[in-house]
């Protein structure tokens, strides 16, 4: 059921369990925006998405109407659309439901986007875990293509689009788009070095545009409803609304779809229901690769690119993850890092190494062997890692742990005068 | 002969002739190949490489890169419980050390009839429903020590 506070346009459909069905989905318009998309100039499509000032929905927040503006149309290569639903960034879980509830959004969304850059074929890339989502969209797909939705002559017209999906086999590297290319290619999930970017040379050295999940759904919206209508939903610079995970300490968790701008203190307090077991201490605002809010930042920011950025953080994925102040944020950092180190593909020496330095020494901190000179040294190594490595995944390990060390530096210090864990003793029946 | 099943033979089949290039479907065939045997037997591998006009060697550096893929067996049913952030805030590790107990797998990841087997695992996306775990590739989310209890229990009995 929606919060009242919501406004529903990706997960419109998420409460009618017939929408996964394409009956079901055409009879609440679906499939409306693909026939308008059909009848306008592929250079139209692109300037409406521009409009709607859609920015990615998968972390990096890139425009993605500028994004399909980078292909080149004229090259006599095949053009690809690729749908990253690789959904994997730690606190992050709103793909999955588009996918679960509405997954011929997704495909008429990446229709579209063939249409506005001259591909004729897409893959929907998606995560192992999520093989019951497969099977959803296999189904669906099937459906479309039997109705004309997919395939060649899309509805009668001279425009083809083939898609099909590709399961990934555990690996959150691959949700960077380079490493996906060549996961979809076959090969180890490494990083390519940019440029090239995937616009000009992507899959199979092709033309490549790679979307969210969440960013192509939102396309039919913006060509059946007008990039005008999406902008006024949000601010200006990034238009619309976003879906957010709301997770962690708080008595309400859900994903919820809400305008950008839409202040943090609200969604903790009114939606989230409060801060569960304790007093609020810090919020993760995008997934666990965005730097850490402290409770006064979280609790005046509002949740849109430029606001968050500001505080030297990132929207990034959706994912807020809030903690209370009866949470070790050693031991948080040690997760954090934990995570990155099993991820690190290894290819970049700051990355493979920093990470799993950083782990094994806040791991002994944590246990009570930390010695004085520890906090600065591990400082020093995040920061050695930022910007040195040909992906983000360095800097997605580095940026959160920068900002524990920085913002609850006292609790490193305690760590040292209370061995081993001053906190998780206090804490531990609580 | 194939090891592979003929329902499965036909969609490894299927698979290869569906991408511009044969190599993509490698990820995609030896996940349902293990899905099928449980894990990547030398054989299975053999037979992947074979279809795909790749060395074995290719396909084994390709495999030791994802986590989901696997050269030894597990139980059949495979608990992957989730300890990162969102997981460990809402009773994650808890959560594992209790599977872990009830199974008997304090020391070991497989039981000794082969029918569970325990892993810890990253981010699974049910962070709004922490702390979760799956089951081969089955959610089960909003747990606690009780509900775990009830899920285990449920797969004992199927197996």
């Amino acid at each position: 059921m929606a919060h009242p506070l919501e406004i529903r346009v990706v997960s419109k459909r998420f409460d009618d369990p017939s929408a996964a069905t394409l009956k079901g989905y055409l009879a609440s318009d679906g499939y409306k925006a693909l026939e308008k998309a059909l009848k306008m100039k592929p250079e139209a499509i692109i300037e409406e998405v521009k409009t709607s000032a859609l920015r990615g929905r998968g972390g990096a927040g890139f425009p993605t109407g500028l994004k399909w503006s980078f292909i080149p149309r004229q090259s006599p290569k095949p053009k690809y659309v690729v749908c990253n639903a690789d959904e994997s960034e730690p606190g992050t879980c709103k793909d999955r439901l588009i996918m679960q509830f509405d997954p011929f959004s997704l495909l008429e969304g990446m229709a579209i986007a063939g249409i506005a850059i001259g591909a004729e074929r897409g893959f929907i890339y998606v995560r192992g875990e999520y093989r019951y989502l497969i099977d959803i969209l296999d189904r669906a797909i099937a459906e479309a293509y039997d109705a004309g939705y997919l395939g060649k002559k899309l509805r009668g017209t001279n425009f083809h689009f083939d898609l099909m999906t590709h399961t990934g086999a555990g690996a959150y590297e691959c949700g960077e788009e380079s490493a996906l290319l060549e996961s979809l290619e076959g090969k180890r999930g490494i990083p390519r070095i940019k440029p090239p970017f995937p616009a000009t040379s992507g899959l199979y050295g092709c033309p490549t545009v790679i979307n969210n999940v969440e960013t192509l759904a939102s396309v039919p919206h913006i060509i059946l409803n007008g990039g005008e209508w999406f902008l006024k939903l949000g601010l200006p610079k990034a238009g619309g609304v976003k879906l957010t995970c709301l997770s962690g300490h708080v008595h309400n968790p859900g994903v919820y779809e809400l305008p950008l701008g839409f202040p943090m203190r609200r969604l903790i307090e009114e939606i989230g229901g409060g801060v569960q077991g304790g007093a609020l201490k810090a919020v993760v605002p995008g997934g666990s690769s965005t730097p850490l809010l402290n409770a006064e930042e979280a609790l005046g920011v509002n949740l849109d690119f430029d606001s968050v950025a500001k505080l030297g953080s990132f929207l990034g994925s959706g994912g807020v993850v809030v903690v209370n102040d009866r949470t070790c944020m050693v031991k948080f950092a040690k997760r954090i890092i934990h995570f990155y180190r099993h991820e690190s593909c290894g290819w970049c020496v700051p990355c493979r190494e920093g990470t799993n330095w950083l782990e094994l020494t806040l791991t002994r901190f944590h246990l009570g062997g930390g010695r004085s000179e520890d906090i600065d040294v591990m400082f020093d190594v995040a920061q050695s890692i930022l910007g040195r490595t040909l992906c983000a995944l360095g800097d997605a390990a580095a940026m959160p742990t920068i900002s524990i060390i920085q913002k609850w530096r006292q609790e490193f210090e305690d760590h040292l005068a209370g061995r081993p864990c001053p906190y998780e003793r206090e804490f531990a029946h609580a | 002969m194939s090891v592979f099943s003929p329902t499965l033979d036909a969609k490894l089949t299927r698979l290869a002739e569906a991408y511009p290039q044969r190599r993509s479907a490698l990820v995609p065939m030896l996940l349902y190949a293990q899905d099928e045997l449980g894990w990547l037997t030398p054989e299975a591998i053999r037979e992947i490489a074979e279809r795909l006009g790749e060395t074995e060697l290719a396909v084994r550096e390709t495999i030791s890169y994802y986590s989901m893929l696997r050269t030894h067996p597990v139980g059949r049913y495979h608990v992957q419980v989730c300890t990162n952030i969102s997981c460990l805030l809402r009773g994650g590790e808890e959560l594992l050390q209790h599977c872990r107990k009830r199974l008997g797998l304090e020391q070991r990841d497989v039981t000794p009839d082969g029918v569970f087997s325990i892993e810890e695992v990253e981010c699974i996306g049910a962070c709004s429903w922490a702390p979760a775990l799956q089951v081969n590739y089955d959610f089960h989310q909003n747990l606690d020590p009780a509900r775990a209890d009830q899920v285990l229990a449920e797969y004992r009995q199927k197996a």
